[in-house]
């Protein structure tokens, strides 16, 4: 195998070094086995399902379709950038609210999906919702619960603008 | 490591019927939940499986030294590496864990390796040397009983002749009958963590196996057989589940992954990639079903007969008590004087399939209510009114003889739905026409349907199972922790099992001790909507035992009587109000109770398929209304309504999800969801090729009603909830596109050709 040259990469504002990678490893590869991020999910690696949704100088990306190094002198945001326990996100906050999680694996995909879209459109009609996260699939839920929390999340972040 | 955490404390107030928060919920939005695909130890390899690329084939030799000698390799097993029982099963131990002479399906496992990467794992899977020498599959189900068989122990899994009733009476001139044949295609539990684990030898020759599963038990005992181990030296330790349905029954990389630690003395990780996971479980039996129904010219039915047959694919997993689920439940949840069944599940070189949700009432639910609208058709009756006439109703007899004992509102479920007001409006946005961005149809040609359907099941395991599940509660300071390996899959036991605590002890604080085979007995599996009642039973049982230790104390040393003692807010107070006692000082030294739950015995099925075979039913009616573009064969489901017969309502938001997602699941196998198998090959093992329903796709769900009806027996009343949403709602979604198009659409999922080519199109197709 061939090993290539260190690089480093902005995660979530912090730097990063990668020195180990093995050429053509998938920033969903890195993230997970090499830096210790294990919140992006592998659920098909071929960016169908949309568990690995990351955002990408703010675009959300499927980091099972993109190659780490190109990653490099980009920031990229994963869900651990998202919010905290104690200091969760309105958009994580209103998926436990609504019970839009079950068992969870498409969770932080979606969250990042929905938390992009509330930055680009503060008040999503409900087609728009469903088209914006139309890449991210859920089996357990039938989207009711999670439609539900983006129309939490956008509540409360409107909320949040104008106090 | 990484281990699941389940043992954080967090406090908890809501008690039964109220939105108890999950206690893995912010693990799970912060990305901090370890799932078994994301278990990391510093020192482990990665294992990878070599599958079999042919459906059937001798191996005529197999040369695994190329592979060895890959630096970075470090062990490469096959089936003569494997030191105890040489196959595995659910109930017929019939499945090689690595395949010998002969391979029987596509995929199937010939031989594991363990490297320090996956790409040196992949690189060394292709440099083992296989004389493959393929051979003619069985794939037409057909013609397993009369072909040679395929495996020592033949190609008809289980067979059931169902008998009930006067056998003659339809034999008379004025009944009405109808006749059709109808087919479901193999639908895939496609849930989103694929599988994956860990397993870490010890220093004892024994191993600890995490693994995302549904039974550690049943596993831990297979696994032991497999390694020729003792139980207590195989230790399983549920990791983080991403969803299951049925697909986590069986064994896939539990033992492979032992074998590689155990060679290696090394941490071993696998994780399957999608296209693998499509080979590495179980999938719903394909299945062809002819019925003949007869009624009265009033609509009373009279007789059904009806021949199932399911393709069990290449070994049994857990077909033998699916067909029993399918030929039982045959007749749907209507009173039929006459019954005549006869189901059969067979061995072919097809994928193997076993266990999904709705268990083979899901197939048999497809033809029933076809049958029925036909019914109704022929009789000129409106189809709600046929079903309201025959619904079944406590006291009556189902198609095996069984009196109904508990509840069953199968005409409230009909009503509820059939009556509740729709809010389906026609759109004119393209987006929500059949076909959505890029194809959309036109609105002049779009077409709507609307129909109701209705289905049911038996709860837990049946024929004589001795179904249990064990629970400890130990009250200690005032808090309860509570142990059960009751697997949680996603649905939400772990919610279930701190509210119930919280109930009966009045405390807070409910602490779940991780779930795992050597601190407790079994819990069953996490399947069959029987977690709820078993698990959550036990967990009733445990900490009611401890409540009783706890007042009988109290009252001794106070001289109250029991009945006067309450505990509440984590007090054990007198009604008088002359006593109130800290349970925090009460439990200095710990109350403990382990317990072992089990429902009402049932029996086997006689030769006829008659006994009391099940322990409790439930029932679920869904109305859907789809808009279809004819010119494009496209479906949009513009709205479903259910009504489900739950017993109670333990957490209202879980209740909900449960049946959102089985409606999704039945949504999806109606009308876009097929594992496609040719000549014995998967052609669309991924999800750019294998269709599940997206947010677009989905319609909202509206809940007419959840009829609350306590069932004797269960935890405070609470019937399962998971499958029936996925039994009613694909019958439900193919009758209104019958009702759009007046196709007879005979076959699920519908698929464009068949609404664009109509009923021509649809003989020629062989379930494979």
């Amino acid at each position: 195998m061939t090993s290539v040259d260190g690089f480093s990469l902005s995660i979530n504002g912090h730097n990063r070094s990668v020195v180990d990678a093995v050429a053509g490893e998938s920033l969903l590869f890195v993230l997970r086995e090499r830096l210790g991020l294990a919140g992006s999910k592998n659920a098909c690696e071929e960016g169908e399902c949309g568990s690995c949704t990351v955002r990408l100088d703010g675009e959300t990306v499927c980091s099972c379709l993109v190659l780490a190094e190109a990653a490099a002198g980009r920031e990229v945001v994963t869900i651990e950038g998202l919010g905290s326990e104690g200091d969760l996100s309105d958009v994580q906050q209103a998926f436990l609210d609504a019970g839009a999680v079950q068992c969870g694996f498409c969770t932080p995909g979606l969250l990042m999906a929905v938390d992009a879209l509330l930055d680009d459109d503060s008040k999503p009609d409900d087609l728009t919702v469903r088209e914006a996260i139309s890449g991210n699939l859920c089996r357990c839920t039938g989207y009711g619960r999670i439609l539900d929390a983006v129309d939490r999340a956008a509540a409360a972040r409107q909320a949040e603008a104008t106090p | 490591m990484t281990v699941v955490e389940t043992g954080a404390r967090t406090s908890v107030g809501p008690r039964i019927g109220e939105n108890a928060p999950r206690p893995d919920g912010v693990p799970k939005v912060t990305g901090g939940f370890a799932f078994s695909s994301d278990l990391h130890h510093d020192r482990m390899l990665w294992g990878a499986t070599l599958r079999s690329p042919h459906p059937a084939a001798r191996i005529g030799g197999l040369d695994t030294s190329p592979a060895l000698a890959i630096d970075g390799v470090h062990a490469v097993l096959t089936h003569e590496d494997v030191p105890g029982s040489p196959t595995f099963g659910l109930e017929h131990c019939d499945q090689p864990v690595l395949a010998g002479d002969v391979v029987r399906y596509e995929g199937e496992p010939v031989a594991v390796v363990a490297a320090d990467h996956p790409d040196t794992a992949r690189r060394a899977l292709a440099a083992i040397v296989v004389d493959w020498q393929p051979t003619e599959p069985l794939v037409d189900p057909a013609l397993a009983e009369t072909a040679d068989p395929i495996h020592p122990d033949g190609n008809v899994i289980r067979r059931i002749h169902l008998r009930h009733g006067d056998q003659s009476a339809a034999d008379r001139d004025d009944l009405v009958s109808v006749e059709g044949t109808y087919e479901v295609g193999m639908q895939d539990q496609a849930f989103l963590g694929p599988e994956s684990g860990m397993a870490v030898p010890d220093d004892d020759g024994g191993v600890d196996l995490y693994v995302a599963t549904q039974w550690l038990h049943v596993d831990r005992d297979q696994v032991a057989a497999c390694l020729d181990l003792p139980h207590e030296k195989v230790r399983l330790t549920l990791a983080g589940v991403g969803g299951a349905f049925g697909a986590r029954e069986d064994l896939s990389l539990h033992v492979h992954l032992c074998l590689l630690a155990l060679r290696t003395g090394r941490p071993v990780k696998m994780s399957y990639g999608r296209e693998e996971s499509f080979h590495g479980h179980v999938h719903r039996h394909p299945a062809r079903m002819w019925y003949r129904h007869h009624a009265t010219t009033d609509g009373d039915l009279v007789r059904v007969e009806a021949h199932l047959l399911l393709d069990g694919g290449a070994y049994a997993s857990s077909s033998s008590a699916v067909i029993a689920n399918a030929t039982c439940f045959a007749a749907g949840p209507y009173m039929v004087p006459s019954v005549e069944i006869e189901g059969v599940v067979v061995r072919t070189d097809n994928p193997p399939c076993g266990a999904m949700r709705g268990f083979g009432a899901v197939q048999t639910c497809f033809a029933h209510e076809a049958q029925m609208d036909r019914l109704a058709a022929a009789l000129n009756m409106d189809p709600v009114a046929l079903r309201l006439r025959n619904a079944l109703e406590p006291g009556d007899r189902l198609a095996t003889g069984q009196v109904i004992a508990g509840t069953l509102p199968v005409a409230e479920v009909i009503r509820a739905c059939a009556g509740h007001p729709s809010a389906a409006l026609g759109s004119d946005e393209p987006m929500a026409r059949p076909g959505g961005a890029g194809r959309t149809a036109d609105a002049q040609h779009v077409v709507r349907g609307e129909a109701v359907a209705v289905g049911f099941k038996n709860l837990m395991f049946s024929e004589g199972f001795d179904d249990s599940s064990a629970a400890r509660c130990v009250l200690h300071h005032g808090v309860a922790t509570i142990t059960c390996a009751c697997a949680e899959v996603g649905q939400g036991f772990v919610t279930l099992a701190r509210q119930i605590a919280g109930e009966v002890l009045g405390v807070d604080e409910v602490v779940l001790a991780p779930v795992e085979t050597t601190s407790i007995g079994s819990a069953g599996s996490t399947s069959a909507s029987r977690q709820t009642w078993m698990s959550g039973g036990a967990v009733q049982l445990a900490c009611e035992t401890v409540r009783r230790e706890l007042l009988a104390a109290v009252s001794a040393t106070h001289g109250v009587s029991i009945d006067d003692l309450v505990l509440v807010d984590g007090r054990i107070v007198s009604l008088a109000g002359d006593l109130d006692l800290s349970l925090e000082e009460l439990t200095v030294e710990p109350v403990e109770a382990e317990v072992v739950h089990r429902h009402a015995p049932t029996s086997p099925l006689d030769g006829d398929g008659q006994g009391d075979a099940h322990v409790s039913f439930a029932v679920s009616a869904h109305r859907a209304i789809v808009d279809v573009d004819p010119d494009l064969g496209l479906v949009k489901v513009v709205e479903l309504t259910t009504a489900q017969d739950v017993g109670r309502v333990l957490h209202p938001l879980q209740a909900l999800g449960q049946l959102e997602g089985g409606a999704a699941q039945g949504v999806g196998l109606a009308v876009m969801e097929e594992v496609q198998v040719t000549n014995g090959r998967i052609r669309n093992a991924s999800f750019t090729d294998y269709l599940i329903p997206t947010a677009l796709d989905m319609p909202p769900l509206e809940v007419a009603a959840l009829i609350e009806q306590p069932e004797p027996g269960a935890p405070f009343g609470a019937k399962g909830i998971g499958e029936p949403p996925s039994i009613s709602s694909t019958a439900a979604v193919a009758a209104a596109v019958r009702d759009a198009t007046g196709l007879a659409l005979p076959r699920v999922p519908i698929r464009p050709s068949d609404i664009c080519l109509g009923d021509n199109a649809l003989t020629a197709e062989v379930i494979a």
